[in-house]
């Protein structure tokens, strides 16, 4: 994420805010994530207004804060930290800003090839090529309107990716867990409550996995100033696919102290947010640990690759019905693969080992979780 | 006989001017050396033996003197020729051209018109130094009441001729003097052609060039270059300059969204600014990148020949422009 567009202002200059709530709404190649404040004072001056766009550490407005008696210093939010700059004039002749208007491409994330950069017919028609067609465009106006632009977050996906795989040495360690016991635990909970509060199979393996990484701590935080940096939280980071492509991974703020209940609501909420395109910075740059679940299918295994600056990543295949060996006997079982991407950094293959093996210990006892 | 002959640009103003003379015995032709010496561009070599004195007229060096005459005479019911020798010569003549030719139906009350046609050379590239090469076609442009046409092509020489003595009103005729020599094969019997439309002599996607006059082949060879390259121009030629074709001009942009005018003229106040002008005003929303303009350097056009070479747009420079305004560059 390198800057956002302002798109909502909640308070307004003269306002009293206090830690933790929103401010405003910024739209970025993440979808629109909420500014949360984390000072107490009297918003200011507002120095980003709507529709305007600030690279990450641009000042986007200044609070005035009661610190002491009559003391008062002054905080700047920002889109990360300091100091402002100009907005950037987009260069579009004039037939290509009509023909981004008939095909609904927005001209901010078209990377312009004509005289001086400007962006010309080819440019938008490319664009739009690029976002598809027909459901796929439908999907696209659906996330539009949630303020979640998938070509620019495509790319945002990309560059993260590539930068993995180039500066991070992943190892693999893959284990089959079998969650029969898992899956009829759950089969049984959810006999006993309403369907609205019927809980999804990924959700036990979420708080398994949470609960693992208590653990083995040595895979749960970042790698940063060329150190790996332990996160004493653990917020895990689900993979959310959006219709019409492209994806989010929100983290689930302490994930390790919610029950399983909890979790499930949280994570319809948050899924439900995600596709509507309102997410909070926290929630986006939180992770400590991501979980990649591929759900219902015929998936057997997922090698995933971490999302910097995070150190590892759980790949978790579809839950499949086996032959498997259990107390000497073949017998038919629902199984998962679960792959461990670490970065080689941070810490080795025995580590993941000792993870994965914690895991499946976790899952044999559903109800303890 | 209708198979293609192919003749000079001069050969198509001398069949032209014959022809004239032959159908119509209200027509003559007057300028400085038409008659004896044959048009000081060999325009008229032959046609005082047939047409005589009275009809193929010599006259003193005095622009303004003949051309009022000429004047006079359409004014007259004559269907006179004037012939001046360059436009920058016409300057002695522009008052009976501006305040007179093209003011008196006005003046009249639409009793009288001016049938008369002036021709005159135009344009750098002979090496004739700086009172002889400049390109003025803008100044007359500029005037309501006169049309002004540029034939830059042999079929247009031999053509255009005809209806402009047709028309009721003075017609300018710039007869660029670097195509006299130039060949091209036209029918045999080709006849009038029409004064008042621009023309696309090559179809094209990508950008329009727009040009007239002397810099149509150097726009043409640029455009075969092009197209070796997978640049597809749309040359278009104004044949009139007054009235300008905004259909045609603007109906090629709206097709290519990108324009580059070639103008000898000078870039200050010129048909370019013109026509970037109009373009802006009815096609704005068409364009694709802004319209550029290739015109001469403003400078009085130098003897040397380098230095001319150096003053005057080229084919080469229409291929850098075009490839800076379409990005491949």
């Amino acid at each position: 994420m390198e800057g956002g567009t302002v798109v909502e202002w909640l308070k307004q200059p003269g306002d009293e805010v206090h830690h933790g709530e929103i401010i405003a709404v910024v739209e970025t190649d993440k979808g629109a994530i909420e500014i949360e404040v984390f000072e107490d004072g009297i918003l200011k001056d507002i120095a980003a207004a709507v529709g305007e766009y600030r690279d990450v550490g641009d000042v986007i407005a200044q609070i005035e804060g009661v610190a002491g008696a009559g003391v008062t210093s002054s905080e700047s939010v920002a889109v990360g930290g300091s100091d402002t700059s100009t907005p950037r004039r987009i260069r579009v002749s004039p037939a290509a800003r009509r023909r981004a208007k008939d095909l609904d491409v927005d001209l901010d994330i078209v990377s312009g090839t004509g005289v001086a950069g400007a962006i010309t017919i080819s440019d938008v028609e490319r664009t739009a090529g690029a976002t598809g067609q027909g459901a796929e465009a439908e999907a696209k106006l659906e996330n539009r309107a949630a303020g979640i632009d998938l070509v620019r977050m495509r790319s945002a996906i990309g560059a993260a990716m590539t930068r993995s795989k180039r500066e991070i040495p992943h190892y693999y360690v893959s284990a089959t867990i079998d969650v029969t016991r898992m899956t009829s635990w759950l089969a049984t909970f959810n006999e006993e409550v309403p369907v609205a509060e019927r809980i999804l199979p990924a959700v036990p393996l979420i708080k398994a996995v949470a609960r693992a990484l208590d653990q083995v701590p040595q895979i749960n935080g970042t790698w940063a100033d060329d150190a790996f940096q332990a996160s004493k939280e653990i917020n895990i980071g689900v993979v959310i696919a959006l219709r019409g492509g492209g994806l989010v991974a929100p983290a689930i703020l302490n994930t390790n102290e919610l029950s399983v209940a909890e979790l499930m609501a949280k994570l319809r909420d948050l899924s439900g947010r995600v596709r509507q395109g309102h997410m909070r910075g926290s929630e986006l740059t939180g992770s400590t640990f991501t979980i990649s679940n591929v759900g219902e299918g015929n998936v057997e295994a997922i090698l995933p690759i971490i999302y910097p600056p995070q150190v590892a990543i759980l790949g978790i295949g579809s839950i499949n019905v086996r032959p498997w060996v259990v107390d000497g006997e073949v017998r038919r079982r629902q199984l998962i693969t679960a792959t461990l991407a670490g970065d080689h950094r941070a810490s080795d293959g025995r580590i993941g080992a000792r993870f994965l093996g914690a895991l499946d210990k976790l899952l044999q006892e559903p109800e303890a979780l | 006989m209708n198979g293609p002959v192919e003749m000079t640009y001069r050969e198509a103003v001398r069949q032209a001017l014959q022809d004239a003379l032959r159908r119509d015995d209200r027509v003559f032709l007057m300028g400085e050396d038409v008659g004896r010496y044959g048009g000081a561009y060999a325009c008229s070599k032959g046609l005082q033996e047939e047409f005589g004195e009275d009809r193929v007229r010599d006259t003193p060096l005095a622009e303004s003197g003949f051309t009022g005459a000429g004047i006079g005479a359409a004014l007259g019911g004559m269907r006179p020729i004037v012939e001046i020798m360059t436009v920058n010569f016409s300057l002695l003549a522009i008052d009976q051209i501006v305040n007179n030719a093209a003011t008196i139906r006005h003046m009249s009350g639409g009793q009288f018109s001016v049938p008369l046609v002036i021709r005159m050379a135009t344009g750098g590239g002979l090496q004739l130094a700086a009172q002889h090469s400049h390109s003025l076609e803008v100044w007359y442009a500029h005037v309501p009441g006169v049309r002004v046409v540029s034939p830059a092509t042999v079929a247009d020489a031999r053509g255009m001729l005809w209806t402009a003595l047709e028309c009721p009103d003075p017609v300018i005729m710039f007869e660029p003097a670097t195509l006299y020599n130039m060949k091209e094969a036209i029918p045999a019997d080709a006849g009038a052609v029409d004064i008042d439309r621009a023309k696309v002599r090559r179809e094209g996607t990508d950008i329009s060039l727009i040009t007239y006059g002397g810099c149509l082949p150097k726009v043409t060879m640029a455009a075969e270059h092009l197209a070796s390259r997978g640049i597809l121009c749309e040359v278009v030629d104004l044949r009139s300059l007054r009235p300008l074709d905004d259909e045609v001009i603007v109906g090629s942009v709206v097709k290519t969204h990108r324009a580059l005018i070639i103008d000898e003229g000078w870039r200050s106040g010129s048909l370019a600014a013109e026509i970037s002008s109009r373009i802006m005003e009815q096609a704005f929303y068409e364009l694709d990148a802004p319209v550029e303009r290739l015109c001469s350097a403003e400078v009085p056009i130098p003897y040397a020949r380098h230095l001319e070479e150096a003053a005057l747009p080229q084919t080469e420079d229409v291929i850098q422009s075009v490839l800076k305004i379409v990005g491949a560059s």
